[in-house]
């Protein structure tokens, strides 16, 4: 095992949940989406994953539920590949490998041995032509078939799934593509082509987005690109067809879908407000506005009490059919570029980055879930494209997490620039943070760096902030609590601004023990004591300007490290202010482990990007790992285990008190691992056993606790043979209470006493009325199980009896008498069913 | 989900000085009353006992003034050239004064000659006071020399001449008969016991003396020469508690509060300033037309006068709280309307359901959320928001533009409304804090109207005056930006010295380091 230990590069936390159409379970309970080459099933209740499909090998496209049996799904992939899943258990049931590309499936009630699918023509994705072809999914026995029968039905669509729709009852395929909508009709096969003008009359623009299919009547909907949504009619004629416009979006229709009944359209896009169309008529309409962000997708469950839609910032909103909003589910929010970088909150040990728009995501990294929002720019924000939003580009906590900085900037022209440097102070109370200071425009220019001076070891250490700039000046923030004086104001105020020859800062830290602080300007790293802000020494490495800077830590925190954009990684020795050792590598990220001296540096000279992890005093790096991913890494950085994770080799040491996690060029968080991928998958695998679809209310907790319980004591007392009959009969008058309605059951202070009795952890664990249910029950089994097992379900009774007597018969030789008594009753009974 | 998150009035600092309890205190006198002296004013002093009058020691003579009379009650003339340091004794009956000639005169506030004259002093006697024990006077001169005399028998009791320049300032002890401080031109202050023949202590201040006061504790002692005022504790033998550099010329005169809780020193930079004695700063500052040579504070504070170097006595009396004539209130809403059902005490069976709170929004919020752009600018240019608060005009303009609909919302305006827009951009657009965004509306203004523009000669003129506005701010920052460049000449001549302290720079190194590795 230790010799094949291997360093892995993984995926991890938060892949796209908004790439296709989430579809509901028939009775609305889960809600199935695709998830980069996974299926998720996620509780509509909840919002908890239950179950994650794995099989695809590349990224799911689309996903349906099997129209003749609900329980089932299908999805389809890029890997050219349809499989039909059960997925309540999460088990693969079957295969069907077609061969091409599939952008697209569907799967229709009447037809149940075909599916249709969307694959590009000629099987070549950058012909940009692509074609809708019927497939047998043949019932032949096997996990894996093959169908190569593919019959053409449209071609040159789209290959977008929402720019294809099937109208009611299978009777017609509409598709969009361009000016055109092409409908065909199964029964008489044959081809509409509905053409629209490209005229752009008051800046019409009447490409097609997307289309959507009357449930019950001949009606198309479509959706165009200047927000316009066409509703088609009487289509069966070539000629007479009919339209009518509804026009409230502003910008293109990102989606479409009927309710259930027809009764409702619903449409979305960038305005980021759910529109809900009555009737189809333009004066009747409902808003649910501010759902975040641009909204992708949209649909429909099928007993109609819920609607989700999917935004561009990773999320999924479940809203209910009077237009509330019942529960999101959110991923890592994944904006176009992460502009704060990778920053860890010491406190819960979440990566903190950009989320949406003016908002500041805590995501944790160990449950693959989004903490808190934080909403920083605090503005209202408005969708529309072409606009220069506020964007958050820093943010930095301090050492124990009591201060969170950030800074936002605004700029429209080269001339005018917003920048807004936010402090917040975190409350206990209210378990966030909470907004301290404002100050507008600390600098007059792009702020580059940010950093907190690490106060723990310091004896009454004030906080204190350095924020280096491109105006060639760098500035010492302090926290001062004034509020024993008359004015009662606690913030940060500045305290001393630098600068060198006006040079840009372009990087600033703080040594371990905050003694030091190293600010570089352009070529130059200059070195100031942070108590006085006397400037102590500078160093610098001519060709080339300094980027990236860190001090070492613990017994390394002689050196000082920096990156110059000729690609240098230079190490300067404080103690003879001297230049250590310099390397070429290309460095573009460089980033220290806080528990260690080690630091990781990630090179990038050609395409790939390497990592380096070494020690400044020691001449060897730890661990070289070769391209690592394509493209350059964005950012890097080590977070903290919670526990220390026991790593095998000693090369790969550094991995076991934290973790490096890196952000590639495509925006996909990476780690490394050095456990092969089963072993990685075992315990959410194992988790997801146990869990049971119920919602986790606390009643819920409360029973679950209490059956464990009882199922550890069952183990430890009787053998391994009892423990499955009797975990399920434990339950059923509890089940039998649950389940039974209200107005049947007796009073609740009659049933009290005995519910409450068998919450309780007793050490003799049952009140009577219980026990009697569960010997019928079990009397029950033992009679229809065979004459062999007679002895032995005789013997698995006694520890259960004497249980059952315990309480009445004080003593033991009793007892022994009454089990003696209740065994020949049994046994009659048993003799008198044979 | 969200809801509508209303437009952020950036908090600007509130310019000017902040208001403490100071300010409040400091600020609490009337209009000063000016009263003209035949010259400089070199000596005010209360009188301990009720009702509290004032004598004025100013060319040679003697003022005595009543405490709201404009005119002096009483006069003291007898002096051949000028008069100093006229002081009352304890009880308020005697009153002693030095003179050029040197003699130091005892004057009955009855009377009008001098009942006693102690001559000895071979120059004038710019300093004289009581001891304690109102039997005993100390003079200082410009003769080097301090002198003690016995009132009773007009003789001199013991003569002390230790300074090396003239003495001008020194006080007594108000707790011990013997104790009294002199203050010389030699830079030093000394502490005489009258029953030694030698000064018990001398106390370096380094600048010619002006003042010296003792605090009535005794335990502290306050020199005021050249910039500075210092403080020492005596007890501890002369030890410097504080040296004080907020004048910027010689301080002259001293002046402790009633309470003693406030240092006050005048200056010839025409300011007074008051001090704090716990934290020994700054707490409030008053400026006059003139350099102060005199200062004095009634009993409990009720009057500040100030004598100055053109003969001018200021005197400011403390405004006493008047009962205002409470205005009507507007009727409201009866308060039991609020309170209804305030105090309901649930009881255990009930259910509690709270009740969201609701955020009410401002009339522009509303607007905004629904897009009425214009709307929402009218709204915020309305008297009360544009006059009192521009910063949430401001903050809705700068909304506005962020939205990308600013200049919808500028379009499109009649000559009055435009007329409001110009005098509020006129008004507000050269303000360091509303500028960036200011100028982009004028931008956008002059883009819009100018095609109209010659058709409304008041929007012309409105217009024209922007020009003046905007001409005026670009000389002025012209101006100074040659005055930082100045002052940057100047400092780059001055940091040449530099470069020294820098050398050292390994050795500082080394020690931050070896804290490193301790650590």
């Amino acid at each position: 095992m230790v010799v094949q230990e291997q360093l892995r590069v993984v995926r991890c936390g938060g892949s796209k949940l908004n790439g296709s159409r989430a579809v509901f379970s028939a009775d609305a309970k889960y809600l199935l989406c695709a998830s980069g080459d996974y299926v998720k099933v996620y509780s509509t209740a909840t919002e908890e994953c239950i179950h994650i499909l794995q099989g695809h090998t590349n990224l799911v496209t689309g996903i349906q539920l099997n129209p003749q049996n609900h329980l089932q799904l299908y999805s389809c992939s890029l890997d050219g590949t349809i499989k039909l899943w059960d997925f309540t258990d999460g088990i693969l049931i079957k295969t069907f490998v077609v061969g091409y590309k599939i952008f697209a499936f569907y799967s229709l009630a009447g037809s149940d041995d075909s599916g249709f699918v969307i694959i590009p023509k000629n099987n070549e994705e950058a012909s940009d032509s692509f074609q809708l072809v019927l497939v047998r999914l043949t019932k032949a026995p096997g996990q894996e078939v093959e169908t190569k029968e593919l019959s053409l039905i449209l071609d040159d669509i789209d290959h977008s799934p929402k720019c294809t729709a099937f109208g009611r009852e299978g009777e017609y395929v509409a598709s969009v593509r361009g000016l055109h909508l092409s409908v065909y009709f199964f029964k008489k096969k044959m081809t509409h082509r509905f053409p629209l003008s490209a005229r752009t009359v008051k800046g019409a623009n009447n490409y097609f987005t997307c289309v959507a299919c009357h449930p019950k009547e001949d009606c198309i909907a479509s959706g165009h690109k200047d927000g316009k949504i066409r509703l088609w009619r009487n289509f069966t004629h070539n000629k007479e067809y009919t339209f009518s416009a509804m026009h409230w979006h502003h910008n293109a229709v990102m989606d479409l879908a009927f309710t259930v009944e027809g009764t409702n359209l619903l449409s979305g896009g960038l305005e980021s407000v759910l529109v809900q169309w009555r009737d189809g008529s333009e004066s009747k309409k409902e808003f649910l506005p501010r759902l975040g962000s641009t909204i992708e997708h949209i649909s429909v469950s099928p007993d109609g009490t819920l609607c989700c839609t999917s935004h561009a910032e990773n999320k999924i909103t479940i809203i209910q059919s009077n237009l509330r909003v019942s529960a999101v589910i959110q991923g890592l929010v994944k904006g176009s570029s992460v502009k704060t970088g990778l920053v860890v909150d010491p406190r819960t040990k979440a990566l903190v980055l950009n989320g949406k728009p003016g908002h500041l995501q805590f995501f944790c990294l160990q449950s693959d879930k989004q903490l808190y929002n934080l909403d920083i720019v605090q503005q209202e924000y408005i969708h529309q494209a072409g606009l220069s939003q506020t964007d958050l580009v820093k943010a930095a906590f301090s050492a124990q997490g009591n201060w969170l900085a950030t800074v936002e900037q605004r700029q429209e022209k080269e001339s005018d620039l917003e920048l807004q440097m936010k402090l917040w102070a975190y409350d206990e109370q209210m378990q966030s943070f909470k907004l301290n200071t404002r100050i507008n425009m600390p600098h007059e220019d792009h702020l580059t760096a940010l950093c907190f001076r690490d106060t723990d070891g310091v004896e009454d250490g004030i906080p204190t902030l350095v924020t280096a700039a491109k105006d060639g000046r760098f500035k010492v923030w302090v926290f001062m609590d004034e509020s024993d004086t008359d004015k009662q104001s606690v913030g940060w105020i500045c305290d001393f601004v630098g600068s060198y020859h006006n040079y840009q800062a372009n990087n600033c830290c703080f040594s371990e023990d905050g003694s030091l602080l190293a600010v570089s300007f352009e070529e130059i790293v200059t070195v100031w004591d942070s108590e006085t802000w006397d400037l102590k020494c500078t160093f610098c490495h001519p060709p080339g300007k300094i980027w990236s800077l860190c001090f070492g830590r613990l017994i390394c925190s002689k050196y000082l490290l920096g990156t110059t954009d000729h690609g240098f990684l230079c190490c300067w020795n404080l103690l003879s202010c001297a230049l250590e050792w310099s390397a070429q590598l290309g460095v573009i990220v460089l980033q220290p482990d806080p528990l260690s001296e080690n630091i990781a540096a990630v090179s990038c000279i050609s395409e790939d990007s390497d990592l380096f992890v070494f020690r400044p005093n020691e001449p060897r790096p730890l661990c070289i790992q070769r391209k690592v991913c394509r493209g350059k890494v964005q950012c890097a950085v080590f977070i903290p285990r919670n526990v220390p994770e026991a790593v095998g080799s000693e090369k790969y040491q550094w991995l076991s008190r934290s973790q490096l996690y890196f952000l590639t060029a495509m925006q996909e968080l990476m780690t490394f691992s050095t456990k092969s991928p089963e072993v990685r998958l075992t315990p959410s695998s194992k988790q997801l056993a146990v869990e049971e679809s119920l919602p986790m209310t606390p009643f819920y907790l409360l029973l679950g606790k209490h059956r464990e319980q009882q199922q550890l004591k069952k183990d430890a007392d009787i053998g391994k043979a009892v423990v499955h009959s009797h975990s399920a009969q434990s339950s059923p008058a509890v089940k039998e209470l649950l389940h039974t309605p209200a107005h049947v059951l007796p009073s609740a202070a009659f049933l009290c006493s005995t519910f409450i009795n068998t919450l309780l952890i007793s050490k003799e664990n049952k009140s009577n009325g219980e026990v009697a249910d569960e010997v019928e029950m079990e009397s029950e089994k033992a009679e229809d199980e065979s004459d062999e097992d007679i002895d032995h379900t005789a013997t698995e009774e006694d520890p259960k009896l004497t249980e059952l007597w315990g309480e009445m018969t004080p003593k033991l030789s009793k007892s022994q008498e009454k089990e003696l008594r209740k065994i020949r009753k049994t046994d009659y009974s048993w003799i008198s069913a044979l | 989900m969200a809801s509508y998150k209303p437009v952020a009035v950036l908090p600007f600092p509130r310019l000017g000085e902040k208001v403490t309890q100071d300010t409040l205190y400091w600020k609490g006198y009337k209009t000063p009353v000016q009263i003209k002296e035949f010259g400089a004013v070199n000596k005010i002093d209360f009188s301990p006992v009720p009702p509290h009058n004032y004598a004025v020691t100013a060319s040679s003579r003697i003022h005595i003034y009543g405490r709201y009379s404009q005119e002096p009650i009483k006069t003291f003339s007898r002096f051949k050239d000028a008069a100093y340091c006229a002081t009352y004794r304890d009880d308020g009956k005697l009153l002693v004064a030095g003179s050029e000639e040197g003699n130091v005169r005892l004057f009955d506030i009855g009377g009008r000659a001098a009942l006693r004259q102690f001559d000895g002093h071979t120059k004038a006697a710019h300093v004289v006071d009581f001891l304690s024990d109102k039997y005993r006077i100390f003079s200082g001169a410009d003769d080097y020399t301090s002198k003690l005399w016995d009132i009773p028998s007009s003789s001199e009791i013991v003569s002390y001449s230790e300074h090396t320049d003239y003495v001008r300032c020194g006080c007594t002890s108000k707790l011990n008969a013997d104790l009294f401080v002199t203050g010389s031109y030699d830079h030093t202050v000394k502490v005489f016991d009258a029953r030694t023949e030698k000064s018990a202590l001398t106390i370096e201040h380094g600048h010619p003396v002006e003042s010296v006061l003792l605090f009535p504790s005794g335990g502290l002692l306050v020199s005021a020469g050249g910039r500075y005022v210092k403080v020492w504790d005596i007890l501890k033998g002369g030890y410097l508690l504080v040296s004080l550099k907020n004048h910027h010329k010689t301080v002259t005169c001293l002046c402790l509060s009633s309470s003693g809780q406030r240092l006050l020193s005048g200056s010839l930079d025409r300011h007074v300033k008051i001090y704090s004695t716990t934290s020994y700063k700054v707490v409030h500052s008053f400026d006059y037309a003139a350099s102060i040579l005199s200062l004095a504070l009634a009993p409990e504070d009720e009057t500040i006068i100030v004598g100055m170097t053109n003969g001018v006595l200021n005197v400011r009396h403390r405004k006493h709280e008047e009962n205002k004539e409470r205005i009507p209130k507007k009727r409201h809403p009866a308060y039991r309307t609020f309170v209804k059902g305030r105090n309901y005490m649930p009881k255990q069976e009930d259910f509690f359901v709270s009740k969201p709170v609701r955020n009410h929004l401002k009339k522009y919020d509303k607007l905004l959320k629904s897009f009425q752009v214009s709307k929402a600018l009218d709204a915020v240019l309305e008297v009360p928001i544009r006059v009192y608060t521009p910063e949430i005009t401001v903050a809705v303009m700068q909304e506005l533009s962020r939205r990308g609909t600013l200049k919808n919302a500028l379009a499109g305006r009649d000559e009055k409304q435009l007329g409001t827009l110009l005098t509020f951009l006129t008004r507000h657009v050269v303000e360091p804090r509303f500028a960036p965004v200011l100028i982009n509306v004028a931008e956008m203004i002059i883009d819009i109207y100018l095609s109209v523009a010659g058709q409304s000669a008041v929007v012309d003129k409105q217009f024209m005056r922007l020009q003046e506005v905007i001409e005026k701010e670009i000389d002025y920052q012209g101006e100074l930006l040659e005055t930082l460049g100045m002052m940057d000449a100047l400092f780059a001549t001055m940091t040449s010295k530099k470069v020294t302290s820098l050398e050292n720079k390994s050795n500082g190194i080394s020690k931050v380091v070896e804290q490193d590795t301790r650590n």
